[in-house]
Protein backbone atom coordinates (compact mmCIF):
# COMPACT_ATOMS: atom_id res chain seq x y z
CA UNK A 1 0.00 0.00 0.00
CA UNK A 2 3.16 2.50 -0.51
CA UNK A 3 2.05 3.49 -3.42
CA UNK A 4 -1.74 5.35 -2.06
CA UNK A 5 1.06 7.35 0.67
CA UNK A 6 2.83 8.17 -2.14
CA UNK A 7 -0.42 9.48 -4.01
CA UNK A 8 -1.89 10.96 -1.29
CA UNK A 9 1.28 12.67 -0.52
CA UNK A 10 1.67 14.00 -3.96
CA UNK A 11 -2.31 15.19 -4.40
CA UNK A 12 -1.16 17.24 -0.93
CA UNK A 13 1.80 18.56 -2.27
CA UNK A 14 0.14 19.71 -5.18
CA UNK A 15 -2.58 21.15 -3.17
CA UNK A 16 0.05 23.17 -1.13
CA UNK A 17 2.08 24.57 -4.63
CA UNK A 18 -1.30 25.10 -6.18
CA UNK A 19 -2.11 27.46 -2.70
CA UNK A 20 1.56 28.68 -2.82
CA UNK A 21 1.32 29.69 -6.00
CA UNK A 22 -2.54 31.05 -6.17
CA UNK A 23 -1.99 32.82 -2.59
CA UNK A 24 -2.76 36.60 -2.82
CA UNK A 25 -0.89 38.84 -3.66
CA UNK A 26 -0.99 42.78 -2.82
CA UNK A 27 1.38 45.56 -3.85
CA UNK A 28 4.67 45.41 -2.58
CA UNK A 29 5.93 47.99 0.03
CA UNK A 30 7.94 49.54 -2.64
CA UNK A 31 5.28 49.77 -5.29
CA UNK A 32 2.90 51.59 -2.03
CA UNK A 33 5.48 54.22 -1.58
CA UNK A 34 5.49 54.86 -5.39
CA UNK A 35 1.76 55.68 -5.52
CA UNK A 36 1.24 59.44 -6.30
CA UNK A 37 -0.49 61.50 -3.86
CA UNK A 38 -3.97 62.07 -5.52
CA UNK A 39 -6.26 65.06 -6.15
CA UNK A 40 -9.89 64.86 -5.01
CA UNK A 41 -10.85 66.86 -7.57
CA UNK A 42 -9.43 64.69 -10.78
CA UNK A 43 -10.73 61.89 -8.74
CA UNK A 44 -14.33 62.74 -9.76
CA UNK A 45 -14.16 62.08 -13.12
CA UNK A 46 -12.45 58.46 -12.35
CA UNK A 47 -15.13 57.99 -9.88
CA UNK A 48 -18.15 58.77 -12.69
CA UNK A 49 -16.13 56.86 -15.34
CA UNK A 50 -15.81 54.24 -12.90
CA UNK A 51 -19.45 53.58 -12.20
CA UNK A 52 -18.61 52.35 -8.27
CA UNK A 53 -22.04 53.69 -7.24
CA UNK A 54 -24.12 51.75 -10.08
CA UNK A 55 -23.25 48.80 -7.53
CA UNK A 56 -22.25 50.45 -4.30
CA UNK A 57 -25.28 52.79 -3.59
CA UNK A 58 -28.21 51.56 -1.71
CA UNK A 59 -30.53 49.84 -3.98
CA UNK A 60 -33.02 51.94 -5.14
CA UNK A 61 -31.72 55.07 -4.32
CA UNK A 62 -31.18 58.46 -6.36
CA UNK A 63 -29.74 61.93 -6.65
CA UNK A 64 -26.95 63.09 -3.99
CA UNK A 65 -27.93 59.82 -2.01
CA UNK A 66 -25.99 57.89 -4.37
CA UNK A 67 -22.97 59.21 -3.17
CA UNK A 68 -22.98 57.75 0.06
CA UNK A 69 -21.59 54.11 -1.34
CA UNK A 70 -23.61 51.99 1.63
CA UNK A 71 -23.63 48.63 -0.53
CA UNK A 72 -26.21 46.02 -0.02
CA UNK A 73 -27.57 45.44 -3.85
CA UNK A 74 -27.55 41.66 -4.23
CA UNK A 75 -25.75 40.60 -7.62
CA UNK A 76 -27.31 37.47 -8.34
CA UNK A 77 -25.32 35.48 -9.98
CA UNK A 78 -24.80 31.38 -11.44
CA UNK A 79 -22.00 31.57 -9.01
CA UNK A 80 -24.57 32.24 -6.23
CA UNK A 81 -25.75 35.67 -4.43
CA UNK A 82 -22.50 38.20 -4.02
CA UNK A 83 -24.11 41.20 -1.74
CA UNK A 84 -22.02 44.31 -2.47
CA UNK A 85 -20.13 45.77 0.26
CA UNK A 86 -20.55 49.49 1.86
CA UNK A 87 -17.17 51.00 0.64
CA UNK A 88 -18.25 54.75 2.41
CA UNK A 89 -15.87 56.11 4.26
CA UNK A 90 -17.22 54.88 7.23
CA UNK A 91 -14.11 53.81 9.52
CA UNK A 92 -15.71 50.73 10.90
CA UNK A 93 -18.22 49.36 8.23
CA UNK A 94 -16.76 51.09 4.97
CA UNK A 95 -13.28 51.48 4.34
CA UNK A 96 -12.40 54.92 5.64
CA UNK A 97 -10.11 53.56 7.74
CA UNK A 98 -8.18 51.94 5.23
CA UNK A 99 -4.52 53.63 3.81
CA UNK A 100 -3.90 54.15 0.05
CA UNK A 101 -1.53 51.40 -0.25
CA UNK A 102 -4.93 49.17 1.08
CA UNK A 103 -6.94 50.76 -1.57
CA UNK A 104 -4.80 50.73 -4.39
CA UNK A 105 -4.04 46.73 -3.89
CA UNK A 106 -7.91 46.11 -3.44
CA UNK A 107 -8.33 48.16 -6.90
CA UNK A 108 -4.51 46.73 -8.70
CA UNK A 109 -4.24 43.22 -7.35
CA UNK A 110 -8.26 41.97 -5.88
CA UNK A 111 -6.24 41.73 -2.68
CA UNK A 112 -7.90 42.51 0.68
CA UNK A 113 -6.39 44.32 3.52
CA UNK A 114 -6.27 41.67 5.73
CA UNK A 115 -4.39 39.67 2.85
CA UNK A 116 -7.76 37.41 1.58
CA UNK A 117 -8.39 37.01 -2.09
CA UNK A 118 -11.93 39.65 -3.46
CA UNK A 119 -14.11 37.78 -5.54
CA UNK A 120 -13.90 39.34 -9.49
CA UNK A 121 -17.79 40.21 -9.20
CA UNK A 122 -15.13 43.35 -7.61
CA UNK A 123 -14.38 43.88 -11.21
CA UNK A 124 -10.15 44.40 -10.07
CA UNK A 125 -9.77 42.30 -13.22
CA UNK A 126 -10.54 45.61 -15.25
CA UNK A 127 -9.35 48.02 -12.61
CA UNK A 128 -5.75 46.39 -12.71
CA UNK A 129 -5.42 48.46 -15.89
CA UNK A 130 -5.93 51.76 -14.16
CA UNK A 131 -2.99 53.65 -13.98
CA UNK A 132 -1.79 54.82 -10.17
CA UNK A 133 -2.47 58.60 -10.53
CA UNK A 134 -6.23 57.77 -11.19
CA UNK A 135 -6.28 54.91 -8.27
CA UNK A 136 -4.44 57.70 -5.91
CA UNK A 137 -7.04 60.50 -7.39
CA UNK A 138 -10.12 58.00 -6.96
CA UNK A 139 -8.98 57.28 -3.40
CA UNK A 140 -9.11 61.03 -2.19
CA UNK A 141 -12.19 61.80 -3.78
CA UNK A 142 -14.12 58.74 -1.74
CA UNK A 143 -12.76 60.41 1.01
CA UNK A 144 -14.61 63.25 0.77
CA UNK A 145 -18.04 61.10 0.21
CA UNK A 146 -20.55 60.66 3.22
CA UNK A 147 -20.07 58.02 5.74
CA UNK A 148 -22.79 55.20 6.18
CA UNK A 149 -22.82 52.76 8.83
CA UNK A 150 -24.64 49.85 6.69
CA UNK A 151 -24.09 46.55 7.52
CA UNK A 152 -24.68 44.31 4.48
CA UNK A 153 -25.18 40.37 4.55
CA UNK A 154 -22.86 38.01 3.80
CA UNK A 155 -22.27 36.65 0.36
CA UNK A 156 -24.46 33.15 -0.20
CA UNK A 157 -21.99 30.91 -3.02
CA UNK A 158 -22.58 27.79 -4.18
CA UNK A 159 -19.66 25.20 -3.86
CA UNK A 160 -16.82 25.35 -5.24
CA UNK A 161 -16.92 28.99 -5.04
CA UNK A 162 -17.64 29.61 -1.70
CA UNK A 163 -13.97 28.84 -1.47
CA UNK A 164 -12.61 32.14 -1.56
CA UNK A 165 -8.93 30.14 -2.29
CA UNK A 166 -10.20 28.78 -5.06
CA UNK A 167 -10.22 32.70 -6.55
CA UNK A 168 -6.34 32.61 -6.66
CA UNK A 169 -6.60 29.74 -9.51
CA UNK A 170 -9.28 32.44 -11.42
CA UNK A 171 -6.78 35.03 -11.31
CA UNK A 172 -3.80 32.75 -12.45
CA UNK A 173 -6.24 32.28 -15.30
CA UNK A 174 -7.60 35.49 -16.35
CA UNK A 175 -6.08 38.78 -14.13
CA UNK A 176 -3.99 40.06 -16.99
CA UNK A 177 -3.27 43.69 -18.02
CA UNK A 178 -2.59 43.27 -21.26
CA UNK A 179 -4.83 44.92 -24.04
CA UNK A 180 -8.36 42.96 -24.97
CA UNK A 181 -7.73 44.17 -28.71
CA UNK A 182 -4.71 45.91 -30.46
CA UNK A 183 -4.99 49.06 -31.97
CA UNK A 184 -3.39 52.09 -33.00
CA UNK A 185 -1.10 53.24 -30.06
CA UNK A 186 -0.79 56.85 -31.99
CA UNK A 187 -4.33 57.94 -31.66
CA UNK A 188 -4.47 59.27 -28.35
CA UNK A 189 -8.30 59.25 -28.76
CA UNK A 190 -8.13 55.46 -29.13
CA UNK A 191 -6.12 54.78 -26.59
CA UNK A 192 -8.07 57.12 -24.41
CA UNK A 193 -10.95 55.06 -25.25
CA UNK A 194 -9.52 51.59 -24.56
CA UNK A 195 -8.07 52.75 -21.04
CA UNK A 196 -11.66 53.51 -20.01
CA UNK A 197 -13.19 51.04 -21.72
CA UNK A 198 -10.95 48.40 -20.50
CA UNK A 199 -10.23 49.64 -17.40
CA UNK A 200 -12.24 51.61 -14.82
CA UNK A 201 -15.42 51.49 -17.14
CA UNK A 202 -15.32 47.86 -16.69
CA UNK A 203 -17.47 47.95 -19.51
CA UNK A 204 -16.41 43.89 -20.55
CA UNK A 205 -17.39 42.42 -17.18
CA UNK A 206 -21.18 42.40 -18.46
CA UNK A 207 -21.15 42.98 -22.21
CA UNK A 208 -18.60 40.08 -22.79
CA UNK A 209 -19.74 36.02 -22.35
CA UNK A 210 -17.94 34.43 -19.81
CA UNK A 211 -17.04 30.77 -19.45
CA UNK A 212 -18.25 28.63 -16.44
CA UNK A 213 -15.45 29.01 -14.23
CA UNK A 214 -15.95 33.05 -15.11
CA UNK A 215 -13.05 33.54 -17.37
CA UNK A 216 -13.91 36.28 -20.52
CA UNK A 217 -14.65 34.14 -23.77
CA UNK A 218 -11.90 34.30 -26.07
CA UNK A 219 -12.46 36.26 -29.34
CA UNK A 220 -15.50 37.43 -27.94
CA UNK A 221 -14.63 40.91 -26.58
CA UNK A 222 -17.97 43.15 -26.44
CA UNK A 223 -20.12 40.61 -27.81
CA UNK A 224 -22.69 40.54 -25.29
CA UNK A 225 -23.53 37.93 -22.76
CA UNK A 226 -26.45 36.78 -21.29
CA UNK A 227 -27.33 39.54 -18.23
CA UNK A 228 -25.05 38.31 -14.93
CA UNK A 229 -27.62 39.38 -12.82
CA UNK A 230 -31.08 38.63 -14.06
CA UNK A 231 -33.53 38.19 -16.31
CA UNK A 232 -32.82 39.25 -20.41
CA UNK A 233 -29.12 39.49 -21.86
CA UNK A 234 -26.33 42.56 -22.10
CA UNK A 235 -25.99 43.44 -26.28
CA UNK A 236 -23.48 43.44 -27.94
CA UNK A 237 -21.55 46.58 -28.75
CA UNK A 238 -19.06 45.97 -31.55
CA UNK A 239 -20.01 47.25 -34.62
CA UNK A 240 -21.26 43.62 -35.63
CA UNK A 241 -24.84 44.37 -33.30
CA UNK A 242 -27.71 44.11 -34.35
CA UNK A 243 -29.06 46.94 -32.18
CA UNK A 244 -26.10 49.04 -32.01
CA UNK A 245 -23.62 48.13 -34.47
CA UNK A 246 -24.98 50.76 -36.98
CA UNK A 247 -24.71 53.40 -34.71
CA UNK A 248 -22.78 56.21 -35.26
CA UNK A 249 -19.56 57.38 -33.30
CA UNK A 250 -22.07 60.65 -32.87
CA UNK A 251 -25.04 58.46 -32.21
CA UNK A 252 -23.41 57.13 -29.11
CA UNK A 253 -22.28 60.15 -27.58
CA UNK A 254 -25.80 61.25 -27.82
CA UNK A 255 -27.05 57.86 -25.92
CA UNK A 256 -24.38 58.09 -23.28
CA UNK A 257 -25.15 61.53 -22.87
CA UNK A 258 -28.86 61.39 -22.55
CA UNK A 259 -29.96 58.17 -22.50
CA UNK A 260 -31.78 57.85 -25.67
CA UNK A 261 -31.04 56.12 -28.70
CA UNK A 262 -31.06 57.53 -32.00
CA UNK A 263 -34.99 56.75 -32.91
CA UNK A 264 -35.38 57.84 -29.08
CA UNK A 265 -35.69 54.59 -27.23
CA UNK A 266 -34.99 54.75 -24.06
CA UNK A 267 -31.95 53.26 -22.23
CA UNK A 268 -33.32 50.47 -19.79
CA UNK A 269 -32.30 47.88 -16.93
CA UNK A 270 -28.94 48.30 -15.50
CA UNK A 271 -27.23 50.15 -17.69
CA UNK A 272 -29.50 53.27 -16.41
CA UNK A 273 -27.19 53.79 -13.63
CA UNK A 274 -24.33 52.97 -15.99
CA UNK A 275 -25.50 55.84 -18.51
CA UNK A 276 -26.41 58.44 -15.67
CA UNK A 277 -22.76 58.10 -14.50
CA UNK A 278 -21.42 58.40 -17.90
CA UNK A 279 -23.23 61.72 -18.66
CA UNK A 280 -21.44 63.29 -15.93
CA UNK A 281 -18.36 62.50 -17.69
CA UNK A 282 -16.42 64.71 -19.99
CA UNK A 283 -17.39 65.12 -23.54
CA UNK A 284 -14.31 64.17 -24.90
CA UNK A 285 -14.04 60.90 -22.91
CA UNK A 286 -17.46 59.81 -23.76
CA UNK A 287 -16.02 60.42 -27.93
CA UNK A 288 -13.46 58.31 -27.00
CA UNK A 289 -15.25 55.69 -25.54
CA UNK A 290 -17.28 55.98 -28.61
CA UNK A 291 -14.35 55.90 -31.09
CA UNK A 292 -13.25 52.73 -29.15
CA UNK A 293 -16.13 50.90 -29.88
CA UNK A 294 -16.33 51.79 -33.27
CA UNK A 295 -12.66 51.00 -34.33
CA UNK A 296 -13.13 47.18 -32.26
CA UNK A 297 -13.57 43.97 -34.17
CA UNK A 298 -16.96 43.23 -34.91
CA UNK A 299 -18.48 40.48 -33.63
CA UNK A 300 -21.82 38.88 -34.62
CA UNK A 301 -24.18 37.36 -32.49
CA UNK A 302 -26.07 38.19 -29.25
CA UNK A 303 -28.58 41.13 -29.33
CA UNK B 1 -75.51 31.61 -47.35
CA UNK B 2 -73.83 35.08 -48.65
CA UNK B 3 -74.81 36.79 -45.83
CA UNK B 4 -73.42 33.45 -43.73
CA UNK B 5 -70.20 33.94 -45.31
CA UNK B 6 -69.89 37.95 -45.09
CA UNK B 7 -70.74 36.81 -41.42
CA UNK B 8 -68.00 34.51 -40.84
CA UNK B 9 -65.52 37.24 -43.14
CA UNK B 10 -66.15 39.91 -40.70
CA UNK B 11 -65.98 37.79 -37.31
CA UNK B 12 -62.64 36.14 -38.94
CA UNK B 13 -61.37 40.05 -39.83
CA UNK B 14 -62.79 41.21 -35.84
CA UNK B 15 -61.05 38.36 -34.41
CA UNK B 16 -57.58 39.39 -36.10
CA UNK B 17 -57.95 42.69 -35.15
CA UNK B 18 -58.81 41.63 -31.19
CA UNK B 19 -55.40 39.59 -31.39
CA UNK B 20 -53.57 42.91 -33.18
CA UNK B 21 -54.66 44.39 -29.58
CA UNK B 22 -53.13 42.27 -27.19
CA UNK B 23 -51.93 43.81 -24.28
CA UNK B 24 -48.33 43.45 -25.36
CA UNK B 25 -48.29 44.76 -28.82
CA UNK B 26 -50.82 47.79 -27.43
CA UNK B 27 -47.81 48.97 -25.06
CA UNK B 28 -45.16 48.36 -27.66
CA UNK B 29 -47.16 50.69 -29.53
CA UNK B 30 -48.10 53.01 -26.90
CA UNK B 31 -44.25 53.28 -26.20
CA UNK B 32 -43.54 53.86 -29.70
CA UNK B 33 -45.56 56.92 -29.88
CA UNK B 34 -43.70 57.97 -26.91
CA UNK B 35 -40.48 57.52 -28.96
CA UNK B 36 -41.86 59.44 -31.59
CA UNK B 37 -42.78 62.77 -29.03
CA UNK B 38 -39.29 61.80 -27.35
CA UNK B 39 -37.37 62.56 -30.49
CA UNK B 40 -39.74 65.75 -31.51
CA UNK B 41 -38.83 67.51 -27.96
CA UNK B 42 -35.64 66.25 -28.05
CA UNK B 43 -34.56 68.02 -31.84
CA UNK B 44 -36.69 71.19 -30.98
CA UNK B 45 -34.47 70.93 -27.05
CA UNK B 46 -31.40 70.99 -28.76
CA UNK B 47 -31.95 73.41 -31.53
CA UNK B 48 -32.04 71.06 -34.71
CA UNK B 49 -35.95 71.88 -35.26
CA UNK B 50 -37.04 74.89 -35.30
CA UNK B 51 -38.50 75.75 -31.72
CA UNK B 52 -42.76 75.56 -32.12
CA UNK B 53 -44.75 75.65 -28.80
CA UNK B 54 -47.66 74.01 -29.96
CA UNK B 55 -45.89 71.05 -31.67
CA UNK B 56 -44.08 70.87 -28.46
CA UNK B 57 -47.50 70.95 -26.24
CA UNK B 58 -48.81 68.70 -28.10
CA UNK B 59 -46.19 66.36 -28.05
CA UNK B 60 -46.04 66.28 -24.11
CA UNK B 61 -50.18 65.78 -24.59
CA UNK B 62 -49.67 62.63 -26.84
CA UNK B 63 -47.15 61.40 -24.03
CA UNK B 64 -49.74 62.19 -21.10
CA UNK B 65 -52.64 60.20 -23.31
CA UNK B 66 -50.61 57.29 -23.65
CA UNK B 67 -49.61 57.39 -19.53
CA UNK B 68 -53.25 57.43 -18.72
CA UNK B 69 -53.93 54.14 -19.86
CA UNK B 70 -50.40 52.58 -19.61
CA UNK B 71 -50.22 50.96 -16.45
CA UNK B 72 -54.06 48.87 -17.89
CA UNK B 73 -51.82 47.17 -20.55
CA UNK B 74 -49.89 44.61 -18.26
CA UNK B 75 -53.03 42.43 -17.12
CA UNK B 76 -51.82 39.04 -15.44
CA UNK B 77 -51.26 36.54 -18.47
CA UNK B 78 -49.61 39.32 -20.66
CA UNK B 79 -46.20 38.57 -19.39
CA UNK B 80 -44.67 36.76 -21.60
CA UNK B 81 -44.86 36.92 -25.42
CA UNK B 82 -44.76 38.71 -28.64
CA UNK B 83 -41.12 39.57 -27.69
CA UNK B 84 -42.31 41.93 -24.97
CA UNK B 85 -39.31 43.55 -23.04
CA UNK B 86 -41.52 44.00 -20.25
CA UNK B 87 -39.93 42.59 -16.93
CA UNK B 88 -41.48 39.81 -14.66
CA UNK B 89 -40.70 42.71 -11.92
CA UNK B 90 -43.61 44.83 -12.97
CA UNK B 91 -46.48 42.30 -11.85
CA UNK B 92 -44.14 41.59 -8.66
CA UNK B 93 -44.33 45.16 -7.51
CA UNK B 94 -47.80 46.25 -9.46
CA UNK B 95 -48.28 49.08 -6.73
CA UNK B 96 -44.65 50.52 -7.62
CA UNK B 97 -45.05 50.48 -11.33
CA UNK B 98 -48.39 52.12 -11.31
CA UNK B 99 -47.28 54.69 -9.03
CA UNK B 100 -44.11 55.27 -11.48
CA UNK B 101 -46.72 55.25 -14.45
CA UNK B 102 -48.77 57.92 -12.49
CA UNK B 103 -45.52 60.31 -12.12
CA UNK B 104 -45.31 60.00 -15.60
CA UNK B 105 -49.18 60.87 -16.33
CA UNK B 106 -48.79 63.93 -13.37
CA UNK B 107 -45.02 65.38 -14.97
CA UNK B 108 -46.54 65.00 -18.41
CA UNK B 109 -49.83 66.88 -17.85
CA UNK B 110 -47.70 69.36 -15.70
CA UNK B 111 -45.11 70.25 -19.08
CA UNK B 112 -48.30 70.28 -21.32
CA UNK B 113 -50.08 73.10 -19.31
CA UNK B 114 -46.72 75.24 -19.33
CA UNK B 115 -46.12 78.58 -21.63
CA UNK B 116 -42.88 77.43 -23.21
CA UNK B 117 -41.17 80.86 -24.20
CA UNK B 118 -38.41 79.57 -26.12
CA UNK B 119 -35.88 76.04 -26.58
CA UNK B 120 -34.60 76.59 -23.08
CA UNK B 121 -37.82 76.68 -21.44
CA UNK B 122 -38.57 73.44 -23.33
CA UNK B 123 -35.00 71.59 -22.41
CA UNK B 124 -35.98 71.95 -18.66
CA UNK B 125 -39.40 71.03 -19.47
CA UNK B 126 -38.28 68.20 -21.56
CA UNK B 127 -35.64 66.83 -19.10
CA UNK B 128 -37.94 66.50 -15.97
CA UNK B 129 -40.46 64.41 -18.02
CA UNK B 130 -37.13 62.47 -19.55
CA UNK B 131 -36.31 61.57 -16.27
CA UNK B 132 -38.96 58.95 -15.67
CA UNK B 133 -37.99 56.98 -19.04
CA UNK B 134 -35.21 55.70 -17.19
CA UNK B 135 -36.39 55.85 -13.71
CA UNK B 136 -39.30 53.38 -15.08
CA UNK B 137 -36.91 51.15 -17.32
CA UNK B 138 -33.89 50.74 -15.36
CA UNK B 139 -36.42 48.30 -12.98
CA UNK B 140 -39.09 47.52 -15.46
CA UNK B 141 -37.64 46.51 -18.38
CA UNK B 142 -35.81 43.74 -19.55
CA UNK B 143 -33.68 43.54 -23.11
CA UNK B 144 -34.40 40.18 -24.79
Amino acid sequence: MRWVRWALGLALGCAALGLLVTRPAPLSSSEVAALPAGSAQAGENVFWAGGCASCHAAPGVSGNEKLALAGGLDLKTDFGIFVVPNISSSNEHGIGAWSLGSFASAMLKGVSPNGAHYYPSFPYGSYAKMTNQDVSDLYAFMKTLPASENQPEENQLHFPFNIRASVGGWKLLFLTTKPKVLLDQNNAILMRGQYLVEGPGHCGECHTPRNLIGGFKSNAWLSGAKNPDGEGSIPNITSGSKTVGDWSQADLVAYFETGFTPDFDSVGGSMVSVQSNLSKSPKGDLEAIAAYLKAIPAQAGGT
Amino acid sequence: MKKFALTLVSIVAFSNLAIAAEPQEARQAAMKQVGQATGLLSKMAKGETAFDAAAAQAAFATMNTVAKGFAELFPVGSETGMDTEASPAIWANMDDFKAKVAKFEADTAAASAMTLADATALGAAFGSVAENCGACHQLYRAKN
